[in-house]
């Protein structure tokens, strides 16, 4: 609770003092347009009421905090969960093909590594290409794979959550071939003593060992899934989800809208990232796992 | 019979060869020609179709015989890579006729390959060199064969172009558009995703020394951080689009975004990992803050630091061509794959990604190189 | 007590209280103690009992709560900015990246001393413990016993008359040990330094000390200030003469005195 304590005062610190020069940025950025329109309309404002104009736009370069937190609260408290100008709505869509991938993902990932460490050949061929397909920008096959699939009539959810799989498989797969791996020589030697089997083994010794590295892949591996289905609603100009309302807002320049859909798109990683946290602990805990 | 030695691999493979004999015909006009011996119809693997079954039979039977390891891995290898070779050369001209023999013998080669492999996997030999080269060898023939399949399957099933082209068409297209290619690379690599590499990591950097000097800020910081890697920062693109245009500006701003908070994080675990004793040493020298820092702090914090470069090289190279997505003059690798997707050079959008794919190889390739020679101390890289 | 010779640590009523979740502990209590010059004192007992708290305090590392202390006659943070004293510690403690000759180089660096006089000053203690020739080999590249050898000359390199050590050899087998014991006694008799070592071995401290201070847990103090009857040549098979064996048990009889025996 200490350590809960010493946090917060400087996380708030830090997030006030965030906000604020978030205000003195909207206001200088904001001021030059400002200006402008003033001048076309003949108008001398004074001060303090030119400091309230800039952070009132329509479509400001950079919205005030208070302007993003009106959005967002009226497209998800106040809109009918069906608009689709809901945030619900969008994150939702969203969300659904991010989970989609994140399940095969992770599915995919832990066959992978359980390949990997049992079977040699596995090991020396497959591993380098792996590790090797983390180095590649796989983002950028995400347009190609949507259009694709649209080109033989398969839309919607699958392509963008076959985006979500390919990233999200990943960290799975190194993370769980760092956790079969785990286990110290001397366990597998006690193992080897009682003549266990290697299935024997498996499940007694590697898969409990492997199951702190899987939840600490697993949250990397959601987020990467949310930022996979993303950007795979950009280049079809798909008409819902986070990244649909993001292109959009680029398209007729609804600054407001931009932020408001970021700030759902962090709300929702955060979400995901904290059910996977405490699935994880709960996981550990019914394993006989101290309490950290 | 203590001379055989016969794996599944090859005995399956045998099985397929003679299953692929006795269904004939290994294309749509080869069983045209077979149905109409008297009509002259060009078909593929006139001469080579005795040869190729020939050659898969022969290496599984040797493979099957106790040899020595390597002298079994060569003719596997041999007869595995010719046998493919042929497979394709043959179709040329006949593509999209391939009949189930064809996929059989295929899946014949593949699994000598896969048998091949296995034995260089089990080798161990004592020399160093032919250590490093067994490292090399054995990921090279499994790419080898994910690119005989594609190409093999793609051209034998005749898979529309626009769906999955294959992989020598795609090299062909390398090949001729070099000039293109080259332009892209020097718009988003050498200017967005540099810049912005260098700006955003050394940010980070400078940030987490004083975060270290000041504890008040590394306590509010680094939850924060923490936090922020897990989200889709990516989403700043179109923001950093409206703000510093469409050039390569708003690119690398993107790819500051992106990489800044890895290295901040990583800077802070890393001036955190310098172990008690040893700080307690440089106590007992009474050494400043700096030069404690300097000596002890950084040169401990190396391998984090190196861990943030190497996410960091990727990301840098998605951030800059998604964001090329939101919007670019014309050129660049992010506008020519959206642009070319559009018009359908499914070719043109491989190229772009193998040329992106080697790129974020050589990136990651370079850093990872420094790194060794950095911290050459370190467990994980002196092989303790 | 060691006489005439000016105390190189005094202790007067010395007390440290660490403040846990579980409440005070009081790691140090009325610890009163005089070092002279050239002698070499052990701190002897059982785990929890002090003994390393009292070095570190000595050398600055932990404050006292209660009581004085004094070395060279400065308060331990004044003699720890003039360096008065090399620490060993457990372990080696040898910076990885740093070549055995740059770890050693490492106190003079920071002391600022100029190239040519860091030059000398490894040469000379390289050769006090017989580590020439492994100058240019890593940390990793040495075994144990020579890396803790490396350990004391980085430790000797800024010429400190006091040296502290705290269980420097307890993680080597006993083999390597004895071998230690042996140069590290001819290396205090060729420099005439001061030296307080901390062990847990009753031999070991026996072997190498002109005094034992015993020590007993909860609280931590003194209970017996042994002085050892022994000459300063000690050949390695001094440990079977019945002087030495009267001493050593001494040494138990203290340490049973203040219950370091039981439970």
């Amino acid at each position: 609770m200490d350590s809960f304590r010493s946090k917060i005062i400087p996380v708030t610190t830090i997030l006030v003092g965030v906000v604020a020069i978030w205000y003195v940025f909207a206001v200088i950025l904001n001021a030059p347009f400002q200006r402008d329109l003033d001048q076309r309309a003949n108008e001398t404002p004074g001060a303090v009421e030119f400091i309230g104009k800039t952070l009132s736009q329509p479509k400001p370069t950079l919205p005030a905090p208070h302007q993003v937190a009106v959005n967002f609260f009226q497209n998800t408290f106040l809109r009918s969960v069906t608009s689709n100008r809901s945030l619900i709505y969008n994150a939702w869509v969203t969300l659904s093909s991010t989970l989609l991938g994140f399940a095969f993902g992770t599915a995919l990932g832990i066959v992978i590594a359980v390949g990997i460490v049992h079977v040699a050949t596995l090991d020396c061929s497959l591993m380098p290409w792996i590790i090797a397909s983390q180095t590649i920008p796989i983002l950028a096959v995400a347009p190609m794979i949507i259009v694709v699939l649209a080109a033989i009539g398969i839309t919607g959810l699958i392509p963008k959550a076959l985006i979500s799989t390919y990233l999200s498989f990943f960290p799975v797969a190194v993370g769980m071939v760092k956790g079969l791996r785990s286990p110290e020589l001397m366990h597998l030697d006690l193992m080897h003593t009682y003549n266990a089997s290697a299935s024997q083994t498996f499940w007694k010794l590697r898969v409990p060992a492997s199951v702190p590295f899987l939840f600490t892949s697993m949250k990397v591996a959601v987020a990467a899934s949310l930022v996979g289905a993303i950007v795979g609603e950009l280049p079809t100009g798909a008409v819902a989800g986070i990244g649909a309302k993001l292109l959009a807002g680029a398209y007729y320049s609804q600054s407001i809208d931009i932020w408001s859909a970021l700030v759902a798109g962090s709300v929702v990683a955060a979400l995901l990232v904290m059910v996977v946290g405490i699935a994880g602990r709960l996981v550990d805990r019914a394993m006989g796992g101290r309490p950290a | 019979m203590i001379w055989l030695k016969p794996s599944w691999q090859a005995v399956l493979a045998i099985l397929l060869c003679l299953v692929a004999f006795a269904l004939g015909a290994m294309s749509k006009p080869e069983a045209a020609a077979l149905a109409e011996p008297a009509a002259t119809i060009a078909y593929p693997y006139m001469d080579t179709k005795g040869l190729i079954l020939a050659l898969l039979l022969i290496a599984a039977l040797v493979s099957t015989v106790r040899l020595a390891p390597l002298v079994e891995g060569v003719v596997l290898f041999v007869g595995a890579h010719i046998a493919a070779w042929l497979l394709i050369k043959g179709i040329g001209g006949f593509e999209g006729t391939a009949l189930a023999p064809y996929f059989l013998a295929l899946a014949a080669a593949w699994l000598l390959a896969w048998r091949c492999v296995g034995l260089l996997s089990s080798l161990r030999p004592a020399a160093n060199g032919a250590k490093t080269a067994l490292r090399l060898v054995i990921p090279a023939i499994f790419g080898a064969w994910i690119l005989i399949i594609w190409e093999a399957v793609t051209r034998g099933a005749g898979i529309p172009f626009i769906l999955l082209p294959p992989p020598s068409a795609i090299g062909a297209r390398i090949a001729n558009s070099l000039p293109i290619l080259g332009s892209d690379v020097r718009q988003t690599i050498f200017k967005a995703v540099l810049i912005g590499y260098i700006v955003g990591s050394f940010a980070g950097f400078i940030v987490a020394i004083l975060a270290d000097r000041v504890p008040f800020l590394r306590r509010g910081l680094l939850p924060i951080g923490n936090m922020v890697s897990a989200l889709p920062i990516i989403g700043v693109a179109p923001i950093m689009v409206m703000w510093f245009g469409f050039d390569w500006p708003s690119k690398a701003a993107v790819v500051i975004i992106m990489t800044f908070f890895p290295m901040l994080v990583n800077t802070v675990a890393g001036l955190a990992a310098s172990g008690h004793m040893e700080r307690d040493l440089m106590r007992t020298y009474a050494s400043g803050y700096w030069p404690t820092l300097l000596k002890l702090r950084l040169p401990a914090a190396m391998p984090f630091i190196f861990n943030a470069l190497k996410i960091n090289s990727t990301l840098a190279l998605i951030g800059a061509i998604v964001a090329e997505f939101f919007g670019t003059p014309v050129v660049g690798m992010g506008f020519r794959i959206s642009t070319e997707v559009g018009r359908m050079n499914i070719d043109m959008v491989w190229a772009e990604i193998a040329v992106a794919a080697l790129a974020g190889s050589v990136f990651y390739g370079v850093v990872a190189l420094v790194e060794r020679a950095v911290t050459f101390w370190h467990p994980s890289v002196r092989g303790g | 007590m060691s006489g005439q010779s000016p105390a190189v640590v005094s202790a007067s009523k010395l007390g440290l209280t660490f403040q846990t979740n579980d409440g005070p502990v009081q790691a140090l209590s009325n610890v009163d103690l005089t070092i002279g010059k050239g002698e070499f004192v052990s701190f002897i007992g059982p785990s929890g009992c002090g003994k390393t708290t009292l070095l570190r305090v000595i050398a600055d590392l932990e404050k006292p709560t209660a009581g004085a202390i004094s070395v060279n006659g400065m308060t331990p943070e004044q003699a720890r900015e003039s360096r008065a004293y090399g620490y060993v510690f457990q372990a080696a403690a040898l910076f990885p990246w740093r070549t055995i000759e740059r770890n050693v180089a490492l106190p003079l660096e920071i002391i600022g001393l100029s190239k040519a006089e860091q030059a000398d000053r490894i040469k000379r203690t390289m050769e006090l413990v017989n580590l020439s020739g492994f100058e240019k080999k890593y940390p990793w590249q040495l075994s144990g016993g020579m890396q803790q050898r490396a350990s004391i000359a980085r430790a000797l390199a800024f010429d400190a008359d006091l040296l502290l050590m705290d269980e420097p050899f307890g993680a080597l087998d006993e083999i390597v040990r004895d071998h230690l014991n042996e140069q590290l006694l001819s290396l205090w008799d060729r420099t005439n330094k001061t030296i307080c070592f901390v062990t847990h071995s009753i031999p070991e401290a026996v072997y190498l000390s002109t005094r034992i201070v015993v020590m007993s847990p909860r609280p931590g103090r003194v209970t017996d200030i042994i002085e050892s009857t022994l000459s300063r040549k000690r050949p390695l098979d001094i440990r079977e003469t019945p002087e030495f064996l009267a001493i050593a048990a001494r040494v138990r009889d203290g340490l049973r005195a203040g219950h370091s025996y039981e439970d």
